[in-house]
């Protein structure tokens, strides 16, 4: 098993998951298709209800699909479910950490679920709480845990046994700016050095940023998936704005070398292109006059995610504690 | 533009999957390392909590000296057994009883915490994790008795280790039929305040007509009936005998304290008693199992 070739870690097609509810059928998840490339982070967005964590409970061999295949690290999530969860770790968005153990004792107990070794477990266990800057405090119960120490010590459990797809739920919700860069960093760090696949569902835009690629889901539905920057490029253009020691022939030679239209705005000489990085260069080249400053305002994910959705991240955080209470087991 | 800035990288990283750590079977080995694993957290978390095994150690000898000496004063065993020695066996079956079945709903707990989900989604059977909880909590539940055991001599019953070793297995036989149905209970229900009343509403009955705080002799038949339908009938009799056994009683304080349990006339044998109870156990563990597969 361990010398084919690399396949994509996950590989979805056609998947649908439908649930009666009442007198009629709830179809959370409409067919969907993704690939994610071995070694990729993954940023998995979408409005409460758009059925992601249908999604992921589907990936994670929690729910069965009612139609469609999907095959996670290799193997398909309902004919080879055990070989499927020896493969991926997982962090849910609800605390799952025993509360009365310590630390070292939770990672212990997930170790031996997962059959490691006693060399194996005590060398991992040990790497990871390094990892998430918890050695210090791995013999203290994890009652006594802040939050984002929780978040850290349960990363740290779902790597404990090596996983090639790490899923996140929602990591970082809930917790304080600091914490949640410093989860970010954990990650970035974890990519680094081993090959880890991340698929990561967010709320936060600027979170989604530090992924390789996004797939947004509505209504059941991916209604878009690319990198990060082919998805911003697609819904609109970048804003230039320029300082420079003579605005007037500034616009002018923009307009005469390069063909683009300028004007000042807020005392900056700002105009609209497609991609700003790639014109950047040129105006440094054609100019021919002082640039005191240039700032390039690429669109938003959130300006993605709108446009997509038709809401805002937002808007869709709304009815937050009652979709936490929709059946998701 | 669709370039995937990955796509360069991926070619020069296809290199063969690493191989997941750890050993994942699918045999009885794996079942019962994975039962283990769940067993050694009950044990984990009794050990962590203080409070618990504080209270836990205590209410059993409350049982015992309020009850043996506050009931003995008026209730005559016509003979020179003593109602506290009657009352033992009783009182043993009774302090594991509520511990037992505690420990089963706890269950209940790790749902509503949480942590069910991480043994959930682990490369483990659902069997095993049902077999784990109710063996970590009967375990659980023996081990406290066994503070009360060291205080037989106060009754005036030997300190015989076999005496004691067999009574140990019938606690723990049991607690395991308790852990069960609390177990079985809580694959159900699903708040802790639902299953808290219904375990009670089950155990307080099953606690009264099991014949642990009076001898089964002299019942109304219906309730006679309904005390042979008990499984835990079944455990403390078999306890009582083996107490009385080792006391010398005259066939009548043998009738009076101890009246055999019959099946439609026929005497039932201590082994086939516990039996019962062993194969009643087994039965709600399997339905615990099978629920446990089709709910979460």
């Amino acid at each position: 098993m361990s010398n084919t070739v690399r396949e994509p870690a996950i590989e979805v097609v056609g998947l649908t998951k439908s649930y009666p509810s009442g007198d009629t059928v709830v179809e959370a998840v409409r067919g969907i298709d993704l690939r994610v490339e071995a070694g990729q982070t993954y940023g998995f967005l979408g409005p409460n209800g758009a059925g992601k964590s249908t999604t992921i409970e589907m990936l994670c061999t929690i729910r069965n699909p009612t139609s469609g295949s999907a095959r996670v690290a290799g193997f398909d999530v309902v004919r080879e479910r055990t070989e499927v969860r020896r493969r991926i770790g997982l962090v849910f968005q609800q605390q799952t950490l025993d509360q009365q153990l310590t630390a070292r004792q939770n990672l212990r107990f997930h170790a031996d679920l997962y059959g490691l070794s006693r060399a194996d477990a005590d060398r991992r266990i040990d790497e990871v709480l390094e990892m998430v800057a918890l050695t210090d405090r791995r013999d203290d119960p994890v009652l006594r845990f802040s939050g984002g120490m929780k978040r850290r010590l349960e990363i740290a459990r779902g790597l404990v046994h090596a996983p090639q797809v790490l899923f996140l739920d929602e990591p970082t919700i809930g917790l304080d700016p600091q914490t949640r860069a410093a989860i970010w960093d954990y990650l970035r760090d974890l990519r680094q050095r081993t090959e880890i696949t991340v698929f990561v569902t967010t709320h936060y835009m600027d979170e989604a940023e530090h992924c390789d690629r996004i797939a947004i889901m509505d209504h059941g539905q991916v209604v878009v998936e690319d990198t990060p920057e082919a998805l911003k490029s697609s819904v609109g253009t970048d804003r230039i704005a320029l300082r420079t020691d003579d605005d007037e022939l500034a616009i002018a030679r923009i307009q005469e070398r390069l063909g683009l239209a300028a004007g000042v705005h807020e005392g900056q000489v700002t105009l609209a292109v497609p991609e700003g990085a790639h014109v950047v260069p040129r105006l440094f080249t054609s100019l021919d006059l002082h640039i005191r400053s240039v700032t390039v305002t690429r669109p938003s994910l959130d300006d993605v995610f709108l446009t997509y959705t038709g809401r805002t991240i937002r808007d869709s955080e709304g009815p937050r504690a009652a979709a936490g209470k929709a059946p998701t087991r | 533009m669709n370039t995937d800035p990955m796509s360069t990288d991926q070619t020069t990283t296809s290199r063969p999957a690493p191989a997941p750590l750890g050993e994942v079977r699918n045999d009885l080995t794996h079942h019962a390392r994975a039962t283990w694993v769940v067993t050694r957290r009950e044990l984990l978390r009794f050990r962590q909590d203080r409070a618990r095994m504080l209270s836990m150690l205590l209410q059993p000898l409350l049982f015992i000296f309020v009850m043996g000496t506050g009931l003995g004063s008026i209730v005559d065993t016509g003979g020179d057994v003593s109602f506290s020695t009657f009352l033992f066996p009783g009182v043993l079956a009774t302090s594991v009883l509520f511990t037992a079945g505690f420990a089963g709903i706890s269950l209940v707990w790790d749902r509503e915490f949480g942590f069910l989900r991480e043994m959930m989604v682990a490369p483990i059977s659902r069997a095993s994790i049902i077999w784990g909880k109710c063996l970590g909590g009967a375990i659980v539940a023996t081990g406290q008795s066994l503070v009360l055991l060291a205080l037989v001599g106060t009754v005036g019953i030997p300190y015989d280790p076999l005496l004691l070793a067999q009574l140990v297995g019938c606690l723990f036989l049991g607690s395991l039929f308790l852990t069960a149905l609390g177990v079985l209970l809580s694959t159900r229900i699903r708040s802790i305040q639902g299953a808290m009343p219904m375990l009670q509403l089950l155990i307080t009955p099953m606690m009264f007509l099991s014949g642990s705080l009076f001898p089964l002799g002299g019942l109304p038949g219906w309730l006679s009936v309904v005390t042979r339908l008990n499984p835990l009938t079944y455990v403390v009799q078999p306890m009582r005998s083996l107490v009385l056994g080792h006391l010398d009683l005259t066939a009548a304080e043998q009738q009076r304290l101890l009246p055999a349990i019959t099946w439609g006339g026929w005497q039932v044998p201590v082994g086939v008693q516990l039996l019962t109870v062993a194969v009643i156990t087994v039965g709600l563990v399997g339905l615990a199992a099978r629920m446990f597969r089709t709910t979460e």
